[in-house]
């Protein structure tokens, strides 16, 4: 499917979906509370069958946290990128690792290194860092004194 | 000729080995030939250094990117085995020499630390890269990278380089042989032997 049709499917499966243009793939921002249907829909619906999340990661904008989600299907070969946009103090989402089995590790990461919660997600704990750190390191207010030198 | 086969019981005459105690990289000492072979004289000490450093075996300890130019001085084109280390030991209680490769992080420091003291005396560290050295391009900003691998353990040889050519970890390991020969390791002050 072409970027065009995706977006026009896409609408009428998200009808608050808001694109942002440019870029190879369509992005679209959803609302981080509806995610579980829209994400289990993504996979399953015969249009998009997309079966493939390929990257799972979590940006710091100062102001608020947005998590960002690629997709691509290997049936139909289209690529999809969502964005949900995230409350700074209290960063919770539902997990998809009951979608994408993938989601699992990557959603630890991304608890691991931004402190999002993946609600209902089966094992969420730490996975890069050590079990006893204090903090999550890639927000841009961590501090670290002893480690880090300010360049 | 008959006369000296007579000296020598009807067998060929063999010259005896000549020591060169002044050539680089000779066995050190100096032989004087006698009848029926030689005597060597050298201080132990001197024999023993050579022997050591023109045999240590590397512990295989590549974490990062500096590791890829281990692997290739290991191999055929640049070949460190023709200096003596040829057999890169994966356990460290067979290892003389531990060549940090790469990026140590905070995670990783106790690991270091407990390879080094599984090491059997005497046992030298070269520090390969930038990473090693002084934290290289992560010594500002980050939260997780040691600031060099001396924090951790004891370090004989710094390279720099990010990474460094396979020629300038040779010249290391050169460098390496050479202090251990002249007794200046800091195994070897610590235990007062060499000068």
């Amino acid at each position: 499917m072409t970027n065009e049709e995706l977006k026009i499917k896409l609408t009428e499966l998200v009808p608050s979906a808001v694109f942002e243009e440019g870029g190879e793939w369509i992005t679209a921002f959803v609302d981080a509370s509806n995610w579980k249907t829209i994400a289990q829909q993504l996979r399953s619906n015969e249009d998009f069958k997309f079966d493939y999340l390929f990257c799972l990661t979590c940006i710091d904008w100062k102001t608020h946290l947005t998590m960002v989600y690629h997709l691509t299907s290997t049936i139909y070969r289209h690529s999809l990128i969502i964005k949900a946009k995230l409350d700074r103090n209290d960063p919770e989402i539902e997990t998809v690792s009951d979608t994408w089995r993938t989601a699992e590790f990557h959603e630890r990461e991304a608890y691991d290194l931004f402190g999002v919660k993946f609600l209902h997600h089966p094992d969420l704990r730490r996975l890069l860092l050590t079990d006893d750190f204090n903090g999550y390191p890639l927000r841009k207010d961590f501090e670290d004194p002893v480690n880090m030198i300010k360049l | 000729m008959s006369d000296e086969n007579k000296i020598n019981n009807g067998f060929t005459k063999v010259s005896p080995p000549t020591g060169g105690g002044d050539k680089e990289g000779a066995f050190p000492g100096q032989v004087h030939p006698t009848a029926g072979g030689g005597i060597l004289v050298s201080k132990l000490d001197e024999v023993i250094n050579w022997a050591r450093s023109n045999s240590l075996w590397p512990l295989v300890f590549g974490t990062s990117c500096c590791a890829i130019e281990m692997m290739s001085t290991a191999s055929a084109k640049y070949d460190w085995s023709r200096f003596g280390f040829e057999v890169a030991r994966a356990t460290p209680r067979q290892a003389d020499v531990i060549i940090i490769a790469g990026t140590i992080v905070n995670k990783m420091a106790p690991v270091l630390k407990r390879l080094y003291d599984q090491m059997p005396d005497p046992k030298y560290v070269i520090a390969m890269g930038a990473c090693a050295t002084s934290g290289g391009p992560f010594f500002y900003n980050t939260y997780s990278v040691v600031k060099g691998a001396d924090h951790v353990i004891p370090v004989d040889v710094y390279i720099a380089g990010c990474p460094p050519r396979p020629e300038a970890l040779l010249h290391a390991l050169i460098t390496l042989q050479e202090k251990i020969k002249s007794g200046a390791t800091r195994e070897q002050i610590k235990n007062g032997i060499g000068n």
